[in-house]
């Protein structure tokens, strides 16, 4: 009877488990599916793309659209490395700023006691809440007023904006999640309070730091709205604006976007791939009792 | 050499005083504890110590020099947390040479006052161990070795051994007390548990809503109380109170009850005056039961009730029924006794004490 029972128990966590792993695949394929998609479609002729009913297994894989992409103007070709270029200036540049302001005003708030701090901290929450399209037309026209369009930094001026209240807002967490009693255990061992911070604090809030850092990242890389607006020429395009180039009069070249939204992924997902790997979660445990 | 001296201390958050100007000089290599119930501003009195609490008013010296507006690394002090605070990034080694490591001294006297360190402190075994992988006892001993690493003037003690458990708190608190033999220092330490302040320290600091109530060694604290909280707060189960006017030649309870004067009060007390009696629970024991200490004359008798009885093995505490109110006794040699009957007690009135019922304060003895 008893072996009857375990026996029972036994296949009935199988059955769970195998429940679990199948509804886990459907959910990863319903995530995925874009993606694959947009990765399916750089790779096969327009026909199959636009075909009704849809064409679910490629029938050719070809990459005409990648070489076609980095080849002359006027045979399908786009400046992908000026947009790249672009891209990669504008998302780093706000990114650090926006982290490095990030850490200074989460570092205060998690911190200091200050006068309308929570205020303060709410307003920068209200910001979040002004749609970025609706800013659009107010920046074009104090930028084109202090003669700043199509620049780099009219773009990492705006995205440093928009990302700081977030970054700020995440790096307060992670640094209230480091316990007060190690900066002043630090300070105790010799530390002044900048050496305490590099030294105890930032290493602890650091994998928080990261994460916020891949957020503001990939807020800036992946931005259309408003750089459609800021920017004109390739001077300051980035890649998701150098998507429209795809696009013309009467026809859009769905394959060709999607050949550049797959050089668009690439470096979003190598760093959120590096990155990730130093996300590890409950490194302070341990550092008070629990 | 490192002498602690607070002068005229005083903390204020706001407008709210927190600590009201307290006066206090540690000597050389002496072991203060600051004793009191949460809130009564002992932590934030040894933070400002330590330098982590700015001084509103007062002074702070340590080894004579003035330290207010010195950072807590200049003081030359070491801290030991109540959440150990130990760097969860670093091992152990790491967590212990760290202050070293900032002072950037060389490796090998790094290495060498580290083993020294774990040595005392038996860590050899956990030098490469993070402090997630360490039970709460070996965090605790992680803590102390990284405040010994640093050969610091002054200890600083803030609750160390409220997060363990009863059996390892008394092993921790034995370990502390051969620390402070082999390393020499002054050390402060804020507990509010008597017992700990009571077994470890050459003085007490009773500390009651700010203001200091009494400092004493452990034998002038329990047995010369200077106030009614001091009374109620040092010694467990803790003193006997009970609010009592003075009548012609006795002291009469609110509900007719009486006991004698005790004799070294009788100069000192006038008809009619408030006072409030204590009485520990080793001086009111079942006849046959207790050691009285003082004269045979002094010990008066009356039969009480039994409201419960708690036996601890070799000493039971018996509840009885006097004066309104349950008095704790301790009865030595015990034997059963049944719930509700009437036994005969003996107050030991040689080890009473009497306390001015306004004031609080104790009122002034003659003789023994």
């Amino acid at each position: 009877m008893a072996a009857d029972r375990n026996q029972s128990s036994r296949n009935m966590r199988r059955l769970a488990k195998a429940g679990n792993g199948i509804t886990l695949c459907l959910a990863m394929l319903f995530i995925c599916m874009p993606g694959a998609w947009i990765v399916l479609n750089a790779l096969r002729p327009t026909v199959e793309i636009m075909a009704k009913p849809p064409v679910w297994i490629p029938q050719r894989l070809s990459l005409e659209a990648f070489t076609a992409m980095f080849g002359a103007v006027g045979h399908g070709g786009v400046p992908v490395w000026d947009y790249f270029r672009n891209s990669l200036i504008v998302s780093i540049t706000s990114t650090v700023i926006a982290i490095a302001v990030g850490m200074a005003g989460g570092y205060a708030f998690a911190r200091y006691r200050f006068k309308g701090k929570s205020g303060l901290f709410l307003a920068f929450m209200l910001t979040r809440t002004v749609p970025g399209i609706a800013l659009s037309l107010p920046l074009f026209i104090v930028y084109a007023r202090l003669q700043i369009l199509d620049t780099h930094f009219a773009l990492i001026l705006t995205y440093v904006a928009l990302n700081v209240p977030f970054t700020i807002w995440l790096i307060d967490g992670f640094f209230r999640q480091v316990p007060r009693d190690l900066a002043e255990a630090a300070q105790i061992d010799g530390c002044t309070r900048w050496q305490a911070f590099w030294q105890v604090e930032f290493p602890l809030a650091g994998p928080g730091i990261a994460s916020s850092g891949i957020f503001a990242f990939l807020t800036s890389w992946n931005e259309f709205a408003l750089a459609s607006q800021l920017t004109r020429s390739v001077a300051s395009r980035t890649l998701p604006v150098g998507l429209l180039d795809y696009t013309s009069e009467f026809t859009i070249d769905w394959r060709g976007m999607c050949a550049l939204a797959v050089i668009m992924i690439l470096p979003a997902l190598a760093l959120t791939f590096i990155i990730q790997k130093h996300l590890v979660s409950g490194l302070t445990s341990g550092a008070v009792k629990g | 050499m490192a002498t602690v001296s607070l002068e005229k201390l005083v903390k204020r958050y706001g407008n709210v005083e927190i600590v009201h100007g307290i006066d206090l000089d540690i000597a050389d290599r002496e072991f203060i504890a600051l004793v009191g119930p949460s809130g009564c501003g002992k932590s934030t009195t040894l933070r400002m110590i330590a330098g982590l609490e700015d001084v509103s008013d007062g002074l702070v010296k340590i080894g004579g020099e003035t330290v207010n507006d010195l950072p807590p690394r200049a003081r030359n002090i070491s801290m030991v947390f109540q959440s150990y605070a130990l760097y969860p990034h670093m091992t152990v080694r790491e967590n212990m040479g760290f202050s070293l490591k900032i002072a950037k001294r060389p490796k090998d006297e790094i290495d060498r006052r580290v083993a020294e360190a774990a040595d005392i402190l038996h860590l050899e075994p956990l030098l490469e161990r993070r402090p997630s992988q360490l039970s709460g006892g070996q965090r605790q001993r992680v803590a102390m070795g990284r405040a010994i690493v640093r050969q610091p003037e002054v200890f600083l003690f803030d609750e160390p051994l409220s997060n363990l458990d009863a059996k390892l708190r008394n092993e921790m608190r034995t370990e502390i007390k051969k620390l402070h033999a082999k390393v020499q220092a002054t050390v402060v330490y804020v507990t509010h548990d008597q017992v700990e302040a009571m077994t470890l320290a050459d003085r007490i600091v009773i500390m009651r809503d700010g203001y200091i109530e009494q400092i004493g060694t452990p034998d002038q604290v329990f047995s010369r109380p200077a106030t009614k909280f001091v009374a109620g707060f040092i010694g467990s189960p803790p003193m006997n109170l009970a609010d009592a006017t003075i009548a012609q030649g006795c002291i009469v309870f609110g509900n007719g009850d009486w006991l004698p004067i005790p004799t070294q009060y009788a100069p000192a007390v006038v008809v009619g005056q408030k006072v409030t009696v204590g009485l520990r629970p080793d001086d009111l024991y079942p006849t046959g039961h207790g050691l009285h200490s003082g004269d045979a004359g002094d010990v008066h008798q009356h039969d009480l009730k039994v409201a419960i009885n708690e036996p601890l093995g070799n000493e039971t505490l018996v509840f009885v029924e006097f004066a309104g109110r349950e008095w704790v006794s301790r009865m030595l040699n015990p034997r059963p006794l049944v719930i509700g009957s009437a036994i005969p007690m003996s107050f030991d009135l040689s080890n009473a004490h009497l306390f001015a019922a306004d004031t609080g304060r104790a009122i002034e003895r003659t003789g023994g």
